[in-house]
């Protein structure tokens, strides 16, 4: 299962979640992802997918698509759509050290994409966000 | 996902199974809000069964603590492990809120 990339287009729907992160979980499987490491990523997807959902196409619809690949260097997700720019990875940092009623509701999700994964970049190409999710590979073979 | 609660000593032990995710994130904290409406000011979160939580779950149980704080009450977690417990670590879930190893432990200790 390396250098294959296969992808997965569908309408950017919170209700299509499911479909996305079981189209990027059974990949993952295929690319031999420790389980653990297999869990951060399908919820950085998710974060990814879901702020998509709310934030691309205000007032209107329109598609995401993921592209999952494996090779040697890691498991790659990428996921691209056609709305407005959004960098994700321009918000602030949430403040992990509040207490309860000084913490904010929201802002984690941006969060759970930076530190769950290994690698994470945004850039705005002939009319699309595309992030790109890097799980690298681990000495024993495992992503 | 799925909700159970049970009742002791004045207290609801909310056991959740499966994912908490952006999809079933809202159900929790309906059905937390209608034992809060009924007056319920207490509760343990029993998570061994908990495989998958992302930030709209984080969320939902943040607005529902906030809210129980409101009232005098309070929310404890028993049972945390596994990647959920890792993205309370990350998030800093683990310092907000009291944590226990079982939900007999989380109903020993006073309020």
């Amino acid at each position: 299962m390396e250098n294959e990339t296969d992808t997965l287009r569908c309408a950017a729907d919170v209700g299509n979640l499911a479909e996305v992160t079981g189209f990027v979980e059974a990949h993952a499987e295929r690319c031999a992802l420790d389980t653990g490491k297999g869990i951060g990523l399908l919820i950085a997807v998710e974060e990814a997918f879901v702020n998509v959902c709310h934030y691309a196409y205000p007032g209107g619809t329109g598609d995401v698509e993921l592209a999952c690949g494996c090779d040697r260097g890691g498991f790659v997700v990428t996921m691209m759509d056609w709305g407005i720019p959004f960098d994700i990875l321009s918000l602030p940092e949430p403040d992990t050290g509040a207490d309860l009623m000084g913490r904010k509701i929201g802002g984690l999700g941006v969060h759970f994409i930076r530190t769950l994964t290994d690698e994470v970049s945004y850039r705005r190409d002939e009319g699309r966000n595309v992030l790109r999710m890097v799980l690298q590979r681990t000495d024993d073979g495992t992503a | 996902m799925e909700i159970a609660c049970r009742t002791e000593n004045d207290t609801t032990i909310v056991k959740i199974t499966g994912r908490m995710d952006a999809i079933t994130a809202p159900s929790f904290e309906k059905a937390l809000n209608e034992r809060i409406a009924e007056g319920e000011t207490q509760f343990v979160m029993e998570m061994s069964g908990l495989e998958y939580i992302s930030s709209a779950g984080l969320r939902g149980i943040l607005a529902t603590a906030k809210a129980l704080k409101g009232k005098g009450g309070w929310i404890r977690f028993a049972a945390v492990g596994g990647a959920v417990k890792e993205v309370f670590d990350i998030s800093g879930f683990g310092s907000i809120f009291r944590m226990y190893d079982s939900v007999s432990g989380a109903l020993a200790e006073p309020a």
